[in-house]
C-alpha cells in the first residue's frame, strides 16, 4: 500500500544512528528550557519524547529540523551539524524530513488534495497523473481520500491533523518528526494512526520521533522512549525497561499521579503567597 | 524606573533596527524574484488579486476626482473667462499629482492592508514555518509574486486612475458646463509635456509608490506579532506607513521635479 519511489538497492541502511545531541543548552529569554541535554535517535526506529506540557518538546523538534539556534551544544542528523548549515544546504536536509506540526499548519488557501500535493509539485517534476496516485495513497492511509476537495477550515482538528501526517509522509523522507500525532483522535482514528506510524517505519526504514502526552499508545509502539521533565532527559530506555523502572518520575508520568518530581504548574512563587499578596488599589 | 531619555534612545535604536531589517528583507525579495521565471503562474493570480480586483475601487474615485476637479476648476477659471484652460488643470492635477499619490494611498486601503493581513495570519498559523520545514522558501513561494505584481499593478492602476479622472473632467466641463470641447483637449495636449509631466509624474513616481506600498505591506507582514492583535496591529500600520511614505515621498519627489530651487 504504501510503496517508496527510491528503487530498492537505493535504500539506506537502516541501522546505527541519524540523530546525535549533545550538551544541548536553549533559553528563552530568562528561561532555561534545555540544560545540557543528550540524546540519540536510531535510524529505521521509532522513538517517542514525553514530558509535560511546556517543558518544551515542541522547542525540541524545531531544534531537530533547525528553525531554532541552540545556544551551545551539538545537534547533528544524518552526519550535518543542523545550526551550522547554511540554508541551501538545510533545505536540502529538509527534504527529506516530514513534520506534522502541533497545530496542522495546513495552507489555508489550498484544498486538502493540493496540500497534500505541495511538496511533491515543489520538489519533484512527477506528472500530475503521477501525483494525484500518489496523494490518493497517502490520503488513503490517514482515511481521508473522501474528504480531498474540502478546505482546511471545513476539516475537524482531528481530519486537519490526519491531512498534515499525510502532507508530511508525501515525500517519503528519512524521518518523519511528528508533534502530537494523536491528539484529537478518537480511539478508532489513534489506533489507525498508530498502526501507520509504524508500518510506514517498518516498511520504508523511516526514522520516526513522536512527541506525545499518549502513554499508553506511545509505549505501544515506540522503540525507545525519553522522559523530558524541566530541561533535562529524567529517564529513557525501551518501554519495557521503563515499564519497570523504580524512578519517581516514570512512576508519576506513567501513572497520571498530581503528585512526583514533576510539577503541573508553570514556575510560580508560591500560591499563598501571592494569594495573601494585596493587589495594588 | 527608565528616565524619558532612555525610553526615547530606546525608541530610535528599535526604528533603526527595524529600518535595517527591512533593507534586508527588501534584498531577500529582490533575489527571490529569479524564482518566478520559473512559475508564472504564481504571478499571474497574485496580478488578479491585487491589481484587477482593486479596478473598481480605482475607476469609481478616478472618476469622481476628476468630476470634482473639474467643478472647482470651472468655478475658480470662469471669473477669468479661462475655462479654455480647464483641460489643462485637470489633466496636470492629476498627472502630476492625484494619480500618483491618491492611487498609492487607495492601493495601500485595499491591496496593502490584505498583502499584511495575509501575511501575518499565514506566519500565525504557522504556515510559513511548515513551508520553512517542507524546504520551500516563503520568500520566493510566497513574497516574491506578490511583491511583483504589486509592483507593476501600482504604475498600471495610476494610468487608469488619471485616464478615467480626465474623462471624468470631460465630462462635467464638456458635457455638463459647456465648456468648448476642443478647447478642452487641445490646450491639454498643448501644454502637458510627455516626459516632463506625464514621465516624472504617473511613471516616476507610481514606480517608486509601488515599492514603498508593496515593501512596506509585506515588511509588516513578515514581521507582524503571530497573534490576532498582532495581525490587526499590522494591517494598520501598513496603512499609516504607507499614507506618510507616500505623502512625504511625493513631497520630496515634486520638489526634486518641479521645485524650483
Ligand atoms: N515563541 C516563544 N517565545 C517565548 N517562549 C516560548 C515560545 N514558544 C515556547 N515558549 C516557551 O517554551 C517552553 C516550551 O514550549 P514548547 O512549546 O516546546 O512546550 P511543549 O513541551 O511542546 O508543550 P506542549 O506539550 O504543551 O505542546 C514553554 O514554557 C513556553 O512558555
Ligand atoms: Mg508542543
Amino acid at each position: 500500500m504504501l510503496s517508496s519511489p527510491l528503487p530498492a538497492d537505493a535504500a539506506p541502511p537502516c541501522s546505527g544512528r541519524l540523530v546525535t545531541v549533545r550538551g544541548l543548552s536553549f533559553r528563552r529569554g530568562e528561561r532555561v528550557i534545555f540544560r545540557d541535554v543528550d540524546l540519540d535517535i536510531p535510524r529505521g526506529k521509532v522513538t517517542a519524547i514525553m514530558g509535560p506540557s511546556g517543558t518544551g518538546k515542541t522547542t525540541l523538534l524545531r531544534l531537530l529540523g533547525g528553525q531554532l539556534r541552540p545556544d551551545a551544544g551539538l545537534i547533528e542528523v544524518d552526519g550535518l551539524r543542523v545550526p551550522e548549515l547554511g540554508r541551501r544546504e538545510l533545505y536540502q536536509l529538509r527534504q527529506r524530513m516530514g513534520m506534522l506540526f502541533q497545530s496542522g499548519a495546513l495552507f489555508t488557501d489550498l484544498s486538502v488534495f493540493d496540500n497534500v500535493a505541495f511538496p511533491l509539485r515543489e520538489h519533484t517534476r512527477l506528472s500530475e497523473k503521477l501525483i494525484r496516485t500518489l496523494v490518493l495513497m497517502k490520503l488513503e492511509a490517514v482515511g481521508l481520500r473522501g474528504a480531498r476537495a474540502l478546505m482546511p477550515a471545513e476539516l475537524s482538528g482531528g481530519m486537519a491533523r490526519r491531512v498534515a501526517l499525510a502532507r508530511a509522509i508525501a515525500l517519503d523522507p528519512m524521518m518523519v518528526l511528528y508533534d502530537e500525532p494523536f491528539a484529537g483522535q478518537d480511539p478508532i482514528s489513534m489506533g489507525v494512526l498508530t498502526q501507520l506510524i509504524r508500518t510506514l517505519n517498518d516498511a520504508l526504514c523511516l526514522t520516526s520521533v513522536i512527541v506525545s502526552h499518549d502513554v499508553k499508545e506511545t509505549a505501544a509502539i515506540a522503540d525507545y522512549l525519553y522522559l523530558l521533565s524541566d530541561g533535562q532527559i529524567v529517564e529513557h530506555g525501551t518501554p519495557g525497561e521503563l515499564g519497570r523502572s523504580a524512578s519517581p518520575w516514570v512512576d508519576q508520568f506513567m501513572h497520571a499521579r498530581p503528585d512526583g518530581p514533576m510539577s503541573f504548574h508553570y514556575p510560580a512563587p508560591p500560591y499563598e503567597t501571592e494569594l495573601l499578596l494585596r493587589e495594588p488599589a | 524606573m527608565t528616565g524619558p531619555l532612555e525610553r526615547l534612545g530606546r525608541w530610535v535604536l528599535d526604528r533603526l533596527t527595524a529600518l535595517g531589517r527591512a533593507n534586508l528583507f527588501l534584498l531577500r525579495l529582490v533575489g527571490a524574484l529569479a524564482f518566478l521565471v520559473r512559475r508564472p503562474g504564481l504571478l499571474v493570480r497574485q496580478l488578479y488579486a491585487v491589481g484587477v480586483l482593486s479596478l473598481p475601487i480605482i475607476l469609481v474615485s478616478g472618476l469622481f476626482v476628476g468630476m470634482v476637479l473639474g467643478l472647482q476648476g470651472y468655478a475658480n477659471l470662469v471669473d477669468f473667462g479661462a475655462t479654455s484652460s480647464l483641460g489643462t488643470v485637470v489633466a496636470l492635477s492629476l498627472i502630476r499629482e492625484l494619480g500618483p499619490v491618491l492611487t498609492a494611498l487607495l492601493y495601500a486601503g485595499r491591496a496593502g492592508s490584505a498583502l499584511t493581513a495575509e501575511i501575518g495570519l499565514m506566519k500565525a498559523t504557522e504556515q510559513l514555518a511548515s513551508m520553512q520545514m517542507m524546504a520551500v522558501d516563503p520568500f520566493a513561494r510566497v513574497l516574491a509574486p506578490r511583491f511583483l505584481a504589486g509592483f507593476i499593478a501600482v504604475p498600471l492602476l495610476t494610468a487608469i486612475f488619471t485616464a478615467v479622472g480626465i474623462l471624468g473632467g470631460y465630462w462635467v466641463a464638456v458635457v455638463q458646463l459647456g465648456v468648448d470641447g476642443g478647447a478642452f483637449w487641445a490646450q491639454m495636449q498643448a501644454r502637458v509635456l510627455l516626459w516632463e509631466d506625464i514621465g516624472n509624474g504617473v511613471a516616476v513616481k507610481s514606480v517608486v509608490f509601488a515599492l514603498l506600498a508593496n515593501w512596506i505591506a509585506l515588511f509588516e507582514g513578515y514581521e507582524a506579532h503571530p497573534t490576532s492583535e498582532g495581525v490587526s496591529l499590522a494591517t494598520t500600520q501598513t496603512v499609516v506607513a504607507t499614507s506618510l511614505a507616500v505623502l512625504g515621498g511625493d513631497f520630496l519627489l515634486t520638489a526634486l521635479m518641479f521645485g524650483a530651487w
